[in-house]
């Protein structure tokens, strides 16, 4: 166990103001079980999950109610017991529309999970990332892919190192931060698991150096794990969480255009995916619950909440305090990726691990001007595209020609609209491209 | 020998070369179209608007006379157009019921509320992704205009923060249709006035929250429209265009005045009740 200096840093990138000091004292507190909870069955990329509850039902914690539909898909469990009151539609933070269960708690203590595993040693790998995906597990940085997916590479794509993702670089978010100084020592084994899965002799632990306290806590925890172990400590930079950028500054490997992280014998994990990696295959317990902060300065006390997912924002705020002022923007994630929101009436679901409640005098109303060619998006953009060049070819309804010049790769961090003077919207006319041309591709395959 | 003469002579020889090339091609190459299909591109509109379903007049004109395909798919030309070619290749027409195309959504900025404040792109698309849109009710015009910017005939205008079709300018190429995130507008006949304007499928004490003048599902309307011209989905009233509804007393009798007739505003309609 080593703690390295990253040599490498990915090209490009910003530094906004991280506002994390709001939250990043606040101790993981748990919420109670709220009286109504709204599970969403797509809490994860790919296929939602098909309801297997209906309405009236008598239903234990831990008991699956959505089945995974698909291979890229995942299983849903009830956080908490109780009666389904419905199967209801509910709009998520990304602002789509999926079946949702509603349930209305009983407050039992009883739990259904599958039986302890302690030995997993001796394990069959596959039989390990089968439970897994039995337990609903999903990448929990943010977009939510299929653990199970991950941890199945093809055999011809060995895989030789693991990087677990504590970058946690987006402003204000302080979950991850608080996972690894507070379950230092679950983190590990989920870790460990990790890496007998994928037979990986070489383990990282990307912490950026804003966050001491995380690389000390992770140090410690990690110091008896024999092999190639290390702490990789990253300049703080944004899009520094970011699965490819964290590739090259870790071990200055580059993901080919178009390709994955295995291409090049990696498979990042978030520290809370890890974490329930651990949960699931240790104490069978499925993914139910997640550390989420409640944050920003129109919150009256900015927090850190394990919160059952499908908690509505209105319950967690209210846990906090509730509103401090106005706030006048709502976002679900941070301010860079995150989804603003339009009410406080959405589900939490295992992506989620930040609800931001800004004021108004943190909000900038713009209004979008003509592009004056200064470069300064081309020069942040982390995947060196350019980004004003693709934003006039959408604006001109042009798709062919973004997708062209590489609209596809655009990873939506934001950095350039971040640094843009004339105050483009960039990242919302990627996402529109982006939208097109997925579009465009879904109504070929049709023929 | 002189330069320019040489010159001339290479010139003019390689002219005389390819003409003669040219004209054997023509003569053997040639491919044989039938001299019908210009004359039918011809009837048609020339508005290449694609509504038809195919790539512009031209190659409507050419799956017309090759392969029969329904002379009746033309928007813009209307009856007299498919008459005139009918008459031409000697087919039987068909009725042609010239179509329009209406926002089925009557709640602008006066009636409906906005749940948040939307600060981006100008597209009803980027809108709807961002948070569902920041119109409080879920299926409202939210007016950002996608619509009016691809019709070919500048039909649609945005009033009061919802899109409204001119329907002497519309030409029915369903262009609007595919366009609309929230699938609001509809191609219905020109003949048909009365329509039921909202297209919400929630219950009324939903629709009264976010809208002044969101159908309700009372089923008044039922009652008094002509046989089975409006039918309840749901707790929405739709009107079925394949039946006249011609009595305007559903007009007046709805209690949330989103049956509306041609022609008559938001004021009118307030001031008759």
């Amino acid at each position: 166990m080593t703690t390295i200096r990253s040599p490498h840093t990915f090209r490009g990138g910003i530094h906004p103001a991280y506002n994390k000091d709001l939250a990043a004292g606040a101790a993981i507190r748990e919420l109670p079980t709220p009286a109504r909870l709204t599970v969403p069955m797509s809490q994860h990329l790919g296929a939602p999950a098909k309801p297997v509850v209906k309405a009236g039902d008598m239903i234990k914690a831990g008991q699956l109610i959505g089945e995974q539909n698909g291979f890229i898909s995942a299983a849903v469990h009830a956080p908490a017991g109780g009666k389904v009151a419905a199967i209801d539609s509910a709009v998520t933070a990304s602002g789509r529309a999926c079946a949702a269960v509603v349930i209305e708690t009983d407050g039992s203590a009883e739990r259904q999970a599958m039986p302890a595993l302690t030995e997993w040693r001796g394990v069959d790998r596959k039989e390990l990332s089968a439970r897994v995906g039995e337990a609903g597990v999903v990448g929990m940085g943010g977009a939510g892919f299929p653990t199970r997916v991950k941890l199945s590479p093809p055999s011809d794509k060995p895989i030789d190192t693991v990087i677990l993702n504590g970058a946690e670089c987006e402003p204000y978010l302080t979950s991850d931060h608080r996972m690894m100084v507070e379950r230092a020592r679950e983190i590990r084994d989920g870790a460990e698991i990790i890496r007998h899965i994928l037979g990986a002799k070489c383990l990282r632990v990307a912490i950026e150096d804003n966050k001491p306290d995380a690389i000390a806590a992770i140090e410690q925890a990690f110091a008896d794990m024999d092999g190639d172990v290390a702490v990789a400590v990253l300049k703080t930079s944004y899009p520094q969480g970011s699965e490819k950028q964290q590739i090259y500054s870790v071990t200055g490997r580059e993901v080919p255009r178009g390709g994955l992280p295995m291409d090049v014998g990696c498979v990042v994990e978030n520290v809370s995916t890890a974490f329930a990696v651990w949960d699931a295959v240790v104490n069978g317990e499925p993914l139910t619950r997640r550390v989420i902060s409640v944050t920003g300065d129109a919150v009256a006390g900015p927090s850190n909440l394990l919160a059952p997912c499908g908690t509505l924002y209105a319950d967690l705020v209210a846990a906090c305090g509730g509103i401090k002022g106005k706030a006048a923007k709502i976002i679900s994630g941070g301010p860079m990726m995150g989804f603003a929101v339009g009410s406080l009436d959405v589900p939490t679901g295992k992506t989620a691990s930040g609800l931001l409640l800004l004021s108004a005098g943190k909000v900038t109303c713009f209004t979008s001007q003509a592009c004056i060619s200064c470069g300064r998006c081309v020069d942040a953009c982390p995947m060196r595209l350019a980004p004003a060049e693709l934003s006039q070819f959408i604006e001109a309804d042009d798709i062919g020609g973004a997708e062209g010049i590489a609209l596809m790769d655009c990873i939506e961090c934001g950095s350039c609209a971040f640094v843009c003077p004339a105050r483009r919207p960039l990242v919302q006319h990627m996402r529109r491209g982006k939208a097109a041309v997925m579009a465009r591709r879904a109504a070929a395959k049709r023929g | 020998m002189d330069p320019i003469i040489t010159s001339t002579l290479c010139v003019g020889g390689i002219g005389l070369a390819s003409a003669a090339a040219l004209a054997v091609a023509e003569k053997y190459l040639s491919v044989k179209e039938d001299p019908r299909i210009a004359k039918v591109a011809e009837m048609l509109p020339g508005a290449n608007c694609g509504g038809c379903g195919y790539a512009g007049c031209a190659d409507y004109a050419r799956k017309i006379v090759n392969d029969n395909v329904d002379l009746t798919l033309c928007a813009p030309g209307g009856p007299e157009c498919a008459n005139t070619i009918a008459a031409f290749l000697g087919r039987a027409a068909g009725a042609v019921e010239k179509r329009v195309a209406i926002v089925l959504c009557c709640g602008d900025d006066t009636a409906a509320a906005r749940r948040a404040a939307y600060n981006g792109i100008t597209d009803c698309a980027a809108a709807q992704a961002t948070a569902g849109g920041d119109k409080a009710c879920a299926y409202g015009c939210l007016g950002y205009g996608s619509c009016a910017r691809v019709c070919p005939v500048n039909a649609i205008a945005i009033v009061n923060g919802i899109a409204k079709v001119d329907k002497a300018l519309c030409i029915a190429c369903g262009k609007c249709v595919d366009v609309c995130p929230r699938k609001l507008i509809k191609l219905v006949p020109a003949a048909a006035d009365i329509h039921v304007l909202c297209s919400s499928k929630d219950k009324g004490p939903v629709v009264k929250k976010v809208c002044g003048t969101g159908c309700i599902g009372c089923r008044i309307c039922t009652k008094f429209a002509d046989e089975g011209s409006i039918v309840m989905d749901g707790f929405l009233a739709v009107a079925d265009y394949t039946k006249r509804l011609t009595n305007e007393e559903v007009v007046a009798k709805c209690p949330s005045h989103c049956i509306r007739k041609d022609g008559a505003g938001n004021a009118e309609t307030a001031a008759a009740s």
